[in-house]
């Protein structure tokens, strides 16, 4: 797709560098002229929302690093020392803290309009997973900085992840040694996920470009689900979509500055206010809510099958759970992309949102009675909904027809308005045209 | 001349290949220092052994020492507690293990644990007398509900076996060597 550029240097020098090294003209290409489909709605915009987060993690993560000692004995005190003494660094410290929150909150949206349009479709396999690659990325990545203030929560959540991999057989005690570089979570483990903590947004910023390689092959996808077929169906993504991006993101940063400023801590737990202590655990280890699903899977399996214990059985599961999206392209067949036209898909999409949620509000609570019970039927639907519903769901829905392109889509809809206007009005004039806007 | 063509590409090969794997050999034993630096360094594992003096724990009483920076739960127990672990059949537990097996012979009393459970490596309760201690009158682990038994055998929950028991020995009746 390099033929949608109009860049023409006229400037000498301009032309010079372009026969040299074309970075103008890949920027115009890409993130000025590229073909964006006319249709797509607000769902689209999250991957704007979450590459400034990406920038703003990094941004004020850098800095806080000036500021912070990975050493069990002063990590604690720095991390408050930034709190109330370095000028800002109460901001700084909490947009850090809350857009951790705010990106998970952006990347879960961006997936789930992912599995309701259809997005891991092909010719899209590969941008899916590498979006699955980045969304493991951010989890080791907040994991770790987590860790890094110290507290209770910080060193027990590290204990409980870390031992994750004790469950492994043979080799799992070798393995936990050797994550957290003794025999139990220390100041080397402290050390380490700090270097780790670093280095990860990085590794996310590459994988993000390949991730938007991937999307730059076949163009973005749209609600329809139909690909674009003209120059008709498409406007240039600048000015278009760089405005409707940047107004999501002026809202997206609404509620994100009413946490930074006036509650910082009401995501986080209160546990975390004090220092860290080996030998008391705290009643109850909770994760941060953006892995509670997750951490809900690993303990709703209590019990053994064949030779797999308890324990390997809910770390097979909580991995599984994410691992079973790299599959997702090969497991629903189903000719159509968009949920809009699938009927019988939907009702089981919106439970499988409700059922994530349930498993989010299950994971904070104790691990006893109901609970349990409701956990384990969330963990079955989550890996039914992939493993059996969908595949079925290929073979037998019929879906509704697709409309012929994007732009006759979008002419059906205004004449089906403009019909239904006529009807009110009951006017015999069979005028059609499209109202202003969107 | 003839016989020259044919034989030197066998020669080549050879040497392609055991040049690629000494270089493969080479390469592996390079990185090899930059992966194992993570396992436990020199003064961790020089923390390896302690002296615990048990003479000031009274009969029914527990005390946690530190041992490799992980606590050491060292229980005094009552002869109830000593029954109640022995009357226990062994099917009726997920890692069998007979109290005799878990303490050291004439010394009864005496129960040396690793304090950490075996699920997911919290620490249980039921060391001070305010703690529960769980179904099993031993320990309770609250981040996911292990009960442990008076002899630390894993009896309920999700951990899949018993409180692990460190290398020691008595130096004398008032004194332990963990590690």
């Amino acid at each position: 797709m390099s033929s949608h550029s109009n860049y023409n240097p006229t400037n000498p020098v301009e032309k010079w560098f372009d026969e040299r090294l074309p970075l103008i003209r890949f920027s115009k290409e890409h993130l000025m002229d590229f073909p964006t489909p006319k249709n797509i709605n607000y769902w689209w915009t999250f991957g704007a929302v979450l590459a400034i987060m990406l920038v703003m993690q990094i941004v004020t993560g850098i800095i806080l690093a000036m500021h912070y000692v990975p050493n069990i004995e002063m990590a604690f005190d720095s991390v408050e020392h930034i709190r109330r003494n370095v000028n800002y660094g109460r901001i700084i410290q909490g947009t850090h803290a809350v857009g951790a929150s705010m990106f998970f909150f952006a990347v879960y949206i961006h997936m789930f309009r992912g599995l309701y349009y259809g997005s891991y479709k092909a010719p899209r396999e590969i941008l899916w997973i590498l979006g699955v690659i980045i969304f493991l990325l951010m989890m080791a990545t907040s994991f770790m900085g987590y860790v890094l203030p110290w507290g209770q929560m910080s060193f027990w959540g590290a204990t409980v992840i870390t031992n994750v991999f004790s469950a492994i057989p043979l080799v799992g005690n070798t393995i936990l040694e050797f994550l957290v570089g003794g025999f139990v979570v220390d100041n080397p483990t402290l050390n380490r996920f700090f270097s780790l903590h670093y280095l990860l947004p990085f590794i996310i910023a590459a994988v993000v470009a390949l991730h938007i390689w991937a999307l730059h092959v076949p163009g973005n996808g749209n609600p329809t689900g139909v690909e674009v077929k003209s120059s008709a169906d498409t406007v240039p993504f600048h000015p278009y979509y760089t405005m409707k991006d940047l107004f999501v993101i002026v809202v997206f940063f609404i509620p994100f500055a009413w946490f930074v400023f006036f509650a910082p801590d009401i995501l986080g737990h209160a546990d975390n206010y004090i220092r860290a202590n080996p030998f008391i655990t705290p009643a109850k280890i909770v994760p941060e809510w953006y892995l509670l699903p997750f951490y809900a899977m690993l303990r709703a399996v209590d019990f053994d099958l064949l030779f797999i214990n308890a324990k390997l059985g809910g770390v097979i599961v909580m991995f599984g759970s994410i691992l079973i999206l790299m599959v997702l392209p090969w497991l629903d067949r189903s000719k159509t992309r968009s949920g809009n036209f699938r009927p019988m898909f939907r009702p089981f999409f919106w439970l499988f949102v409700l059922n994530f949620m349930m498993l989010m509000y299950l994971g904070a609570q104790a691990a006893e009675g109901i609970y349990v019970i409701l956990s384990k039927v969330g963990t079955a639907y989550y890996f039914g909904y992939f493993l059996i519903i969908l595949p079925i769901l290929a073979r037998i829905e019929t879906p509704k027809p697709l409309p012929n392109s994007i732009s006759e889509s979008i002419l059906d809809k205004y004449e089906a308005k403009a019909l239904k206007q006529e009807k009110m009005r009951g006017e015999g004039n069979s005028e059609i045209q499209g109202k202003g806007g969107k | 001349m003839a016989t020259n063509v044919k034989n030197d590409p066998n020669r080549r090969d050879f040497l392609y290949v055991t040049t690629a794997a000494v270089g493969a050999v080479g390469a592996a034993a390079a990185v090899w220092p930059l992966i194992d630096q993570m396992n436990p360094d020199a003064t961790v594992k020089a923390l390896a052994s302690i002296e615990a003096d048990i003479s000031s724990i009274e009969v029914g009483q527990s005390v946690t020492f530190k041992w490799r920076g992980q606590p050491i739960f060292v229980r005094h127990r009552t002869p109830k507690e000593i029954a109640d672990a022995i009357a226990v059949p062994l099917e009726d537990m997920i890692d069998p293990a007979t109290d005799a097996e878990r303490v050291v012979a004439g010394k009864e009393q005496w129960l040396v644990m690793v304090g950490i459970c075996t699920h997911l490596g919290c620490v249980p309760q039921g060391q001070k007398p305010n703690e529960p201690k769980g179904e099993f009158n031993g320990w309770f682990c609250p981040c996911h509900g292990s009960h442990y038994d008076s002899a630390g055998r894993i009896r309920k929950g999700p951990a899949p076996k018993n409180l692990v028991l460190p290398p020691y020995e008595f130096l004398s009746d008032t004194l332990v060597k963990i590690g």
